[in-house]
Order: structure tokens, then sequence, then C-alpha cells
């Protein structure tokens, strides 16, 4: 009896080991949750979005004109998720913090007003990155990648294929199909900035790719992605010595797609963009 | 009992109760990695039991087209043709045709889906959707990265295209369920064109908004609704 009960003890007092551990990683996913918590006006989480749409009409009140001002950059991954890792342990969630840093500083150079997804190592979701843009007005959407394949030295920029939007009766836009009214304007960038990669980077192609990527579907603005390939290089310095050029040419890009994305918001203005 | 033998065995009670306390958290690790090691296994077993799709030796043999990733490691996709005996049946030829395409070419480079990926099935709706539900290696397994997954969509699609044309558009599942993306990129709650996946999007034409529909209906709503106030 008396060992039976010094065995549970014991049984106990493991658990509670084991368990403190567990309690910890708990505490800092949801700090780490709770970091990246959107403003109220979008959804915050994937578990709202079906509920959710996009409530295109209220920047109209608030403002007389919005031209291209923000760029919401977004490097991919974080936390836990590492995305590609290359054979020198590369890590993609690490290397794309260090371009985004670059890519700042480049749009800002620019006139830009840059918000990032992530400034260290967490991992929102989808939703919570596209909700940082949606929120916002005149802004665009960049995510940065770092491919496991393809030719070394060389940069992809993305784009969402076409798709039709299926609107409320309300006018709304469905959450999960925000991206949809932007696409053609997405492609223009996507080209823009693609056409500037090309020029500093041998073997790019010269106009951006379409792929269906989930990150881009719930972005309600001109969105894009651009992969660096990639982590299979022998020397991190390899990769590292890409990034001025990409940050260089990535602001270009938005600076020259700048004045294509103007949403007029004077009563009695035509609602249009400008070619 | 005799004091001395009473300390004894207070020791040794307390000595087995601390070895137990520093046991037990090693004890369920390695309980959680037995188990993870089963499920790992029961996936292998699965695949091994599941027999490749029956050909039919009977069938005349066809030149079949199939696309794996091209050598310059450059994002494209090459086609090559190989002679099977492929079935008449839709269903049962998109089932040769993917296992084929998973088995992957002579050259590993030019593999665009990972060896250890599996069809657990595939079958052909009504309206022409295929539905090919491939085991969890094909997401756990494939390189991260968008190039890398649009490869691997576009050599099924394009191969789907070339050798079954009743197969018209494509749904992916993940060892039986619809899931968010193949690995952290490509979205697979869509389904795919099959006859049109080489078409290319065109870029879109400059000066034309899509934009300013939904903003101007939201904006004549609500000088409405202040005309009322």
């Amino acid at each position: 009896m008396f060992l039976a009960g010094l065995l549970g003890l014991a049984f106990g007092f493991g658990l509670l080991i084991d368990g403190l551990g567990a309690q910890q990683q708990t505490a800092a996913s949801s700090q780490s949750s709770a970091a990246v918590r959107t403003p109220s006006a979008a959804p915050a989480s994937a578990s709202q979005a079906p509920a959710t749409t996009i409530p295109t009409p209220s920047p109209l009140r608030e403002a007389p004109s919005v031209g291209l001002n923000i760029v919401v950059l977004d490097p991919a991954h974080g936390g836990t998720d590492l995305g590609a890792r290359g054979t020198e342990g590369i890590r993609e969630s690490e290397v794309v913090l260090q371009f985004a840093t670059q890519v700042k500083r480049a749009l800002e150079g620019q006139g830009f007003q840059v918000i990032q997804t992530r400034d260290g190592n967490e991992n929102p979701s989808f939703d919570d990155r596209s909700a940082r843009a949606n929120a916002q007005r005149g802004a665009v959407f960049i995510s940065l990648h770092i491919a496991s394949t393809g030719l070394p030295g060389t940069v992809r920029t993305y784009v969402e294929p076409d798709t039709t939007v299926s609107r409320d009766p309300t006018g709304l836009i469905p959450w999960d199909q925000a991206q949809a009214p932007f696409v053609p304007l997405s492609h223009k960038l996507g080209d823009m900035v693609q056409a500037e990669l090309a020029k500093r980077f041998k073997g790019s192609p010269d106009v951006a790719q379409v792929a269906p990527i989930r990150q881009l579907r719930t972005t309600a603005a001109p969105a894009i992605a651009v992969e660096i390939s990639s982590v299979s290089v022998e020397n991190r310095d390899d990769l590292d010595r890409m990034a001025p050029g990409v940050a260089d040419a990535i602001a270009h890009g938005v600076a020259a797609f700048r004045p294509s994305y103007v949403v007029p918001v004077m009563p009695g203005t035509p609602l249009v963009t400008q070619p | 009992m005799n004091p001395k033998w009473r300390l004894w065995l207070a020791g040794g009670l307390a000595v087995a109760v601390i070895g137990a306390a520093l046991y037990f958290p090693a004890l369920r690790r390695q309980v959680y990695k037995a188990k993870s090691l089963t499920e790992q296994t029961a996936e292998q077993a699965r695949r091994e039991l599941l027999p490749p799709a029956p050909v039919n030796s009977g069938e005349p043999r066809v030149k079949a087209q199939m696309y794996w990733g091209s050598r310059a490691n450059d994002g494209t996709l090459v086609p090559v043709t190989v002679e099977l005996p492929l079935s008449s049946d839709p269903t049962l030829r998109a089932k040769e045709i993917l296992n084929t395409l998973l088995a992957g070419p002579v050259d590993p480079e030019a593999r665009t889906l990972p060896p250890d990926a599996a069809l657990l099935a595939f079958y052909i709706l009504p309206d022409g959707t295929g539905v090919a539900d491939f085991s969890e290696a094909l997401a756990s397994s494939i390189p991260s990265g968008i190039q890398s997954e649009q490869l691997a969509v576009n050599s099924i699609t394009r191969t789907l295209e070339a050798n079954v044309p009743q197969v018209q558009r494509l749904r992916i599942l993940i060892h039986g369920q619809e899931v968010d993306t193949l690995a952290g990129h490509l979205d697979l709650t869509q389904t795919f064109q099959v006859s049109m996946s080489n078409a290319g999007t065109p870029p879109a034409k400059s000066g034309v908004s899509v934009l300013t529909a939904p903003i101007q209906k939201a904006y004549e709503k609500m000088k409405r609704a202040t005309k009322r106030q």
C-alpha cells in the first residue's frame, strides 16, 4: 500500500516535470499568436474566415483619395514552420526575414510605408497575414519566399490565376475570394517587379508566372509572391549576395506600379484605376 | 523491524521514487515515438497492400506521354513517351498513368513527385472532374516551394490531359482529405483545369478596373442610405 502510494507520487511528479515543458510551449505559441492579432476591422483567424466578408465601402468615408502608399511585406513561414531547408542548414524562414529587412529599406527609400506581417520568428496564419493588407487602403502585398528548387541565382514572381468572384447582394466580396477583383492589378504589379528582377538576375523569366497560391487568395489588394532560388546553394553567402538586388528590383517595380493604382473616393468622381 | 532495516527500506524506496520520476517522462516520450512510428508503418503497409492499378496485359501497348521535369532544373516540364498497356476504361487508365508518373523517370533528377508518394484512389465524377487521392507523403516529402509544388501539380494535370481526355478538371486530396495547401504554398482547395493546364493566363489589360464595380455599388448604396437619413 505504502509502496503503491509512493509509486503514484513518483508518476505524478514525472508527469509534472513533463507537463512543465508542454505548458511553456503553449504559452509561447499563444504569445506569438497574440503578437499578430489583426485590427478589428478584419478577420483575425482562419476560424473566423468563412463567415467574414471584406467591407469594401468603409474606407470611402474616411479620406478623399488614396494612392498607393503602403506595402505589406510578408516574410513567409516562421515559428515552427521553417519552410524550405537546404543541406547546408539554410532555413527559408530565417533567410526571408533578412531579405525583408533590405526590401523594407529599399521601399522606404522610394517613399512607401512598409508594414511587415512578422518581424521575428512567429508564424501568423495565412488569414492573419492577409488581414494586415486587407485592413489598409492603397496597399500592395508582397510575400517573400526562398525555393527548394530552381536555378540558383534566379528569381520568380507569382500571381493568382484569373477567377470569377461571386458577390452577395450587399456587394461584399467573400473572404476566400478576396484576391479575385484584384487579379488584373496583381498581374500588372507582378510583371513590373519581374521585369526589374530579370534585369538583375540572369535566367529569371521576363514576366510574372501564374500559380494558385493560398496566401494570395485571401488578400484584398494587388498581391504577388516573390520566390528566390534556392536553399540548395552550397554557400549561404550566395543567397545573401542576392538580397540587395532583390530589394532594389522590388522597390523599383512597386514604384513603377504606383501610378497604376489610384482609388479616387471623392463623392462624384468616377471610381477607376489609371492605366 | 530493526530500525537499521527500516532506514535501508526507506532509502531504497526514496531511490525508487526519484528513479521513477526521472524515468516516466522518458518512457512517455518513447511511447509517443513508438506511436508515430506505428502510424508511419501503417501508411507504408497500406501502400504495399494497395495493388498497382491492374494492368491488363491483353490491352495493346500504346504510347503514353508522361510529363516529368526538365534536367535543366528550370521549372519546366518535358514530355517523355513511354509504351504502356493501357486500359480503355478512363478510371483504370488514369490510375495506370498516375502510377507510372509516380514511379518516376529513369533520371531521378527529373522527378516531379516524391518517390514514396502513392495514389490511394482515383475516380471520375459525371461532370468530368477527376478526384485523385494521394498518400500523405505527397505533401510531406515534396520539396517546399511555389515552383516545386506547381511543377508537381502541373505534371499530374498535363499527363492526364495527354492520356485521359475524359478528365476535364482535377481535385487533389491527401489521404482522403481536402487540405489547404500541398506543402505550404499551392492552394489545393480549388479544382485544377486539366484540359487547359498548359494555357497561361493573359496579362491584365491596363486601365480596366475590376476594383471599381464593387466599390461603386457600395458607394451608391451608402449615398442612398445617407439621403434617407
